[in-house]
């Protein structure tokens, strides 16, 4: 479980993140939804302990986050797993040393365990017969995959998703949401995404955090968001046309 | 002022990062031949024909300006020398490296923070900036020397060639300058400014690359201070380190 607190957090006096308060749940898939620009990427990169936050409490599980120090830090940062918008795959890395980065810097297994373990994990992802690709040689939605199986590479407890599905096709999106959720429910992690694809949100989102201008203005499931009363919510959650029309029926 | 001194402060502070315990020492070493490749052996070729060129030049500029009787010919042979040792083989080659392998490191480590990849290392717990900078300094720092080295060599070669083909110097005369009152602690003094300006410009362009702040345009700008800051720095180590070590 990950809770944050009064989360403040601004860049040279502008305000990006107002007392934030939420708390994301193990074993579930928690999404932070909202406009580009309204915070979400903030809110992920401060948890994860990217950027410093001005005030406020991050916990992890009984651990106050935020005031650990580096070397503290890195203890709870190796049960952390992260999906970057872009992949975020090492460019000079073929997509199998990728993936065992993370073994290599942090486990003393031997090489064939290692091995091993690299290849269950591009197994799961769907990814076969491309151990010697390079990034540049992958689509985008193999990338997320081969980013997907290096953050699970060390079995972590904690997943964060920055936009998974940006520059996806809509089939491609559904594939990877679907493997975020079976992920998450297969390891019981603590998974948090952040996305602005409704397709997402109705697909995964069994918690959702909406966050617009920096402030938390709704939290609920993938049920309740369509009966929500907040304007703000609705005016992102039936942006178009057709599901304006689809809301104002359903009224 | 204040913004100089806060950059200063920030680079300071990256270096303590930097020169912090490795995570694990055997990656690191993996790296670090990684580097040596890319930041060294292919420098050589550059340096090489630079370097070459650079003593051919010396040479004829040396005997064209000390066309006079009075003026023993083997003075060519010991002008390129000693121009080169003290000189051109360290400065004007860390100069050239300060173009070729300080965009390199600060394109390379910029478009690693532009793209998340820098985040991806922080997320997994390894100290990015030790990860990535270290390797290339002590690259830098171990290999620089050998170019040093070799454009001296090279450089006194070219020399040769030039005085010879253009019949300013006779083969012989010119051996016999090479040699004549040689000091060995000018090698010393080259070495030694070698080592401060690799250091320089793997620490320097690793600083620019890896403070990025945007996209690609402002990787680019990091790429071009690079190069110009390490540039300036090199030529004002070398008044300091010349005074330091020739006074």
């Amino acid at each position: 479980m990950i809770s944050v607190k009064n989360l403040n957090k601004s860049f040279n006096d502008k305000n990006v993140l107002s007392d934030i308060s939420v708390t994301f749940e193990t074993g579930k898939t928690n999404l932070i939804i909202g406009k580009s620009g309204s915070g979400k990427t903030v809110l992920l990169k401060s948890i994860v302990g990217l950027h410093d936050i001005d005030s406020g409490e991050i916990w992890y599980e009984n651990t106050l986050f935020n005031k650990l120090d580096f070397a503290e830090m890195k203890q709870i940062r190796s049960e952390m797993g992260m999906l970057f918008q872009g992949s975020a795959l090492f460019d000079s890395l073929t997509v199998e040393q990728n993936v065992r980065f993370p073994l290599d810097m942090f486990t003393d297994q031997s090489y064939e365990e290692k091995e091993e373990r690299v290849n269950f994990c591009l197994n799961r992802v769907n990814i076969t017969n491309s151990n010697n690709l390079f990034p540049a040689e992958l689509s985008g939605g193999m990338k997320k995959r081969v980013a997907i199986a290096r953050a699970i590479a060390l079995n972590p407890k904690y997943l964060f998703c920055d936009e998974p599905n940006s520059g996806l096709d809509p089939l491609t999106a559904i594939l990877i949401d679907a493997l975020i959720k079976e992920l998450t429910e297969e390891y019981s992690m603590t998974t948090i995404v952040n996305t602005h694809d409704m397709n997402s949100v109705m697909e995964i989102g069994e918690k959702i955090v909406f966050i617009s201008d920096g402030v938390k203005c709704w939290e609920g499931n993938k049920h309740e968001i369509l009966n929500s009363d907040n304007d703000i919510l609705n005016d992102f959650v039936f942006a178009n046309s057709l599901a304006k029309q689809l809301k104002s029926v359903n009224r | 002022m204040f913004k100089f001194l806060h950059q200063l402060g920030k680079y300071f502070l990256l270096l303590r990062k930097v020169f912090a315990k490795p995570e694990k020492p055997s990656l690191y070493y993996k790296q670090t031949m990684r580097e040596l490749v890319s930041l060294g052996f292919n420098s050589v070729a550059i340096i090489a024909i630079i370097s070459f060129f650079m003593g051919a030049v010396i040479t004829l500029q040396t005997a064209y300006n000390t066309e006079n009787p009075i003026y023993p010919k083997y003075l060519i042979g010991l002008g390129c020398r000693d121009s080169i040792i003290l000189e051109f083989s360290s400065t004007v080659t860390a100069l050239i490296l300060a173009g070729k392998v300080g965009s390199n490191i600060a394109s390379e480590i910029g478009t690693m923070r532009v793209t998340e990849q820098i985040d991806a290392l922080e997320i997994m717990g390894v100290n990015s900036a030790s990860y990535l900078i270290l390797p290339k300094v002590i690259a830098a720092v171990v290999f620089n020397p050998f170019l040093t080295l070799m454009s001296i060599i090279i450089g006194i070669l070219g020399g040769w060639v030039a005085g010879t083909a253009a019949g300013v110097v006779t083969s012989q005369d010119f051996i016999y300058g090479i040699q004549y009152a040689f000091i060995p602690f000018y090698i010393t003094y080259s070495l030694i400014k070698t080592v401060v300006f690799a250091f320089i410009i793997a620490s320097v362009s690793a600083f620019q690359g890896y403070y990025v702040d945007g996209g690609s345009l402002e990787v680019g700008r990091a790429s071009t201070k690079a190069v110009v800051y390490s540039s300036v720095l090199i030529l004002m180590f070398n008044v300091i380190l010349t005074q330091l070590i020739l006074s």
